[in-house]
């Protein structure tokens, strides 16, 4: 399989020479310099590192970048509208739902996947989509009611 | 207020806090041999560029109990109105980044936007021994606000002088001062403008009452909140140095054990790697990560490892192993005497496995050498303490290191050692590149240290009136925090026996108190039912401390003590004092009839912990620390033998998700009349006791080891 030469993220084409097998985790931190999608277990099972491959959550840990292909990978760096916040980030902001933070990248892409597939789910929903997502400070609480908040805002601006 | 009510609280020493010891013994090569035996003159050069740093206000060493007096050692006011504080605390989720600059602009009368912090980098701010013992909050709040108080007045001074006016009748608002009666004004940019702020503080310091407060005691949102919800913030592992190479270390095949032999021919012939050897340290350098762990892969080394104790011998190699002499303890009366007049006795022992902290960012370091020049970006609550092991690990003046620490991943307690700076710096000089360390996953749970397990023996006796009379209380390993009982007792013999651990083990969140309180809580429930008291009442009737008390009853009477219950649902409580907080946690817990199953409900936390700077991030402070205990109480537990980590991934160590959280409550207590103290700890002491009980209310099972559950299930 030859390197992978192009990749589109975040609604760009960028130019690159990576190694098919290499991870799409590893590419976006030490190519492109995107370090917002962050390294937790390297298993799929923290979900730090998810991203949305065409929209769709995945983790990037165990993605080879040869996978990707055409497909558009959007990453933390690329939700907001310029200066505006994504309705999720404001609601992570809205409902201090960080301590360290470490988890929020991965937290809000997963949200975002499940609010792109539900406009406006149940606190079950929530909590089982975002299961795979680890939050070892513990704001989970804070988490699920900022996705709320998030399905609200998206709702009432007709998205 | 004055020097001597900088407040010195009661907390024990901790032998735990600093208990892992040095990763690395480097062998000393021939240059370093020279510096060594050149010592001499590097202390005169020590000598002296000490003296420049305290001229330039950097890096110096002070403990706690003496704090650069100056007010620019802590606070800068430049010429653009930007104010700069300097504190080597660091910022791992705690937020207190945040509640930092509340203090700073509650006394110096600017808005928190205007204030950057600058935490944990050696060369720029006043030597602080760590981030722990919750000590940010008591002690760096305060010097803070002492700080700003001070430049306040001073900024005040400058600007009577120049007016010719009685400064009384000068106000400072919103970074200017001003002048009510003649309408004059200078900002603070104006008044430092060529004389920056040299003074010294005052000996008294007219701070404002939290009554008094108008930023401090807000929700103040986490300041820099914005450069982490876009992935912007750069964390230890997201530094990047023109380059840079990664690194990757071959680790041993068990604790413990030593290097035979190593083939690295294959490594070595991967372009690019550079392979470093050096006393028992294998490592790799290469251009990208991925090469790194090939290469490192690629390496074939023998290790010798010793038979040791497993997860399942650990308590009676414990017992076994304990020293004679205990620390830490207390002794009152005669317990003996007491117990054989007790009308109801009762002798129980309680286990708690080791656990890991987990820090969802693992350990990471940048290590750059520019000549014998070393500055390292690493994620530990140390700065100081990892610049020190630098210094040991390559024969260095602390001097010669800069650590800078850049708001981590979190820590609770887990990062306090710098393995992760050290490798990174042994491969940079070895490379001469900067070197990128990050450690898997499956690392961070085996080689850095865990919460140490502890055995636990209570015998205790009680009055046929509920009152007790005789309390031994023996904790092997685990260590001495929150081993005092608050109940009063007139017999007591309390004691800590260090013993050898088969694993390395250091500092945790709250520390022992978790295994103390655990103990203690659950022993006091047994024995409220053995004295056919209720639980509260028996607790109420054995403790004066008034704190205490009003976090008991607070908490009860949110959550309903005393209702009616759902059938296969149980009520439990636990409480306590530690780290200048007071807790009480309430859980309900609904077991299953077939399968045994529990699931925690609901629970409540009453908490206080003296004037609260910041309601929300206290909440979630308080919410995180409950949370965190939800899974040492339930499930957590590391497996090992023979120096192996049996489940050391995500996938085989479970922690709390989203579904294992249950309702939580949160009440706070805001007592303005008293210091305000940290919160970090405290709030994770009571809900492993309050689950304990709970699950015993019902079901009638007493459990005594945490995890309480491993399995989800009583019945397991």
């Amino acid at each position: 399989m030859p390197n992978v030469t192009r990749l589109n993220v975040n609604g760009a084409v960028l130019s690159l020479d990576a190694d098919p097998q290499q991870t799409l985790l590893s590419v976006l931190r030490e190519v492109l310099d995107l370090t917002g999608t962050k390294y937790g277990c390297g298993e799929g099972v923290c979900g730090a590192c998810t991203v949305l491959i065409d929209g769709a959550p995945r983790r990037s840990c165990l993605t080879p970048v040869g996978a990707v292909g055409e497909k558009r990978v959007t990453t933390i760096e690329g939700l907001a509208s310029g200066e505006t916040l994504h309705p999720l980030q404001q609601a992570f902001l809205d409902e201090g739902a960080m301590q360290c933070a470490y988890c929020t990248s991965g937290m809000i892409m997963s949200a975002a996947a499940l609010l792109k597939a539900k406009a406006n789910p149940t606190e079950a929903e929530i909590v089982h989509h975002m299961e795979g997502n680890i939050c070892r400070c513990g704001t989970y609480p804070r988490i699920v009611a900022a996705v709320r908040r998030a399905a609200k805002t998206l709702q009432g601006a007709g998205r | 207020m004055s020097d001597k009510l900088l407040p010195e609280p009661p907390i024990e020493p901790e032998r735990y806090e600093f208990a892992a010891g040095p990763a690395y013994h480097f062998e000393t090569d021939r240059r370093d041999f020279f510096k060594l035996i050149g010592s001499g003159l590097l202390v005169a050069c020590a000598w002296r560029e000490a003296g420049a740093q305290q001229e330039s206000g950097g890096g110096r060493r002070f403990g706690e109990g003496a704090l650069p007096k100056d007010i620019q050692s802590w606070l800068h006011v430049g010429e653009d109105g930007r104010v700069t504080a300097f504190t080597g605390k660091v910022e791992v989720g705690q937020n207190i980044r945040t509640s930092l600059t509340q203090a700073v602009a509650e006394e110096l009368c600017v808005a928190p936007s205007a204030i950057a912090i600058v935490m944990g980098d050696t060369q720029v701010v006043p030597f602080d021994m760590g981030t722990f013992g919750s000590r940010t909050t008591p002690v760096m709040n305060l010097q803070l606000r002492r700080v700003a108080a001070a430049a306040r007045d001073v900024l005040i001074d400058r600007a009577a002088a120049r007016w010719q006016v009685d400064r009384k009748r000068l106000v400072a608002v919103e970074g200017r001062v001003s002048d009510p009666e003649t309408r004059r004004s200078a900002t603070y940019a104006e008044l430092v403008k060529g004389q920056q702020l040299t003074e010294l503080l005052a000996a008294e310091d007219p701070l404002l009452p939290a009554s008094a407060w108008r930023v401090a005691g807000q929700s103040l949102p986490k300041v820099d909140g914005r450069n982490f919800v876009t992935g912007k913030h750069r964390y230890p592992s997201d530094e990047h140095l023109p380059g840079m190479l990664y690194g990757r270390v071959v680790r041993p095949s068990a604790f413990n054990a030593v290097l035979v032999s190593a083939d690295t021919s294959t490594a070595e012939k991967i372009p690019g790697v550079t392979v470093v050897r050096d006393a028992g340290f294998i490592g790799v350098a290469a251009p990208s990560s991925a090469l790194a762990t090939q290469a490192a892969a690629a390496i074939r080394a023998e290790w010798r490892a010793e038979p040791q104790p497993s997860d399942q011998e650990v308590f009676d190699y414990f017992k076994k192993n304990a020293s004679a002499n205990s620390e830490g303890g207390y002794q009152q009366g005669s317990v003996e005497t007491a117990l054989s007049s007790a009308d109801h006795r009762l002798q129980q022992t309680y286990r708690v496995a080791y656990i890991a902290h987990a820090p969802l960012e693992p350990r990471a370091a940048v290590a750059r050498w520019e000549d014998d020049r070393l500055t390292v970006w690493t994620g530990t609550q140390r700065p100081f303490g990892v610049r020190g092991e630098l210094a040991t690990a390559f024969h260095l003046r602390e001097e010669q290191v800069r650590v800078l620490m850049p708001d981590t991943g979190s820590g609770y307690g887990g990062k306090h050692t710098g393995e992760a700076a050290i490798e990174a710096a042994r491969l940079a000089r070895a490379t001469g590149h900067p070197v990128k360390v990050v450690w898997t996953r499956e690392e961070e749970f085996t080689w850095a240290y865990f919460r140490p397990a502890g055995l636990i023996e209570v015998h205790s006796g009680v009055s046929k009136e509920g009152k007790l009379i005789a309390w031994d209380f023996h904790n092997y390993n685990s260590g001495s925090a929150g081993i005092r009982t608050y109940y009063d007792v007139p017999h007591q013999r309390i004691g800590f026996h260090p013993t050898p651990s088969p694993l390395r083990q250091g500092s945790y969140r709250g520390l022992a108190a978790t295994a103390n309180h655990f103990a203690r809580e659950c022993h006091m429930d047994e024995l409220a039912h053995l004295a056919g008291k209720d639980p509260l009442e028996f607790r109420l009737r054995n403790l004066k401390d008034e704190r205490l008390r009003a976090v008991f009853e607070e908490g009860a009477k949110n959550f309903g003590w005393g209702r009616g219950k759902s059938p296969g649902h149980g009520f439990g409580m636990g409480g306590g004092f530690e780290k200048l907080g007071y807790v009480a946690t309430f859980a309900e817990v609904a077991v299953s009839a077939g399968s045994g199953e529990v699931k925690v409900v609901r629970v409540v936390t009453a908490f206080e912990c003296g004037a609260i700077v910041n309601p929300d991030q206290l909440r979630n402070q308080v919410e995180g620390a409950v949370v965190m205990g939800l899974g040492g109480a339930l499930f957590e537990a590391v497996g090992f033998a023979n120096g192996r980590i049996a489940n050391g991934r995500f996938a085989s160590y479970r922690v709390p998700r989203f579904s294992d959280v249950p309702r939580l409550e949160t009440v706070l207590v805001d007592r303005k009349d008293l210091p305000s103290a940290g919160a970090g700890e405290c709030p994770i002491v009571g809900i492993a006791p309050a689950i304990g009980n709970a699950i015993f209310d019902a079901t009638g099972v007493r459990l005594r080891s945490l995890p309480l559950i491993p399995n989800g299930s009583v019945k397991s």
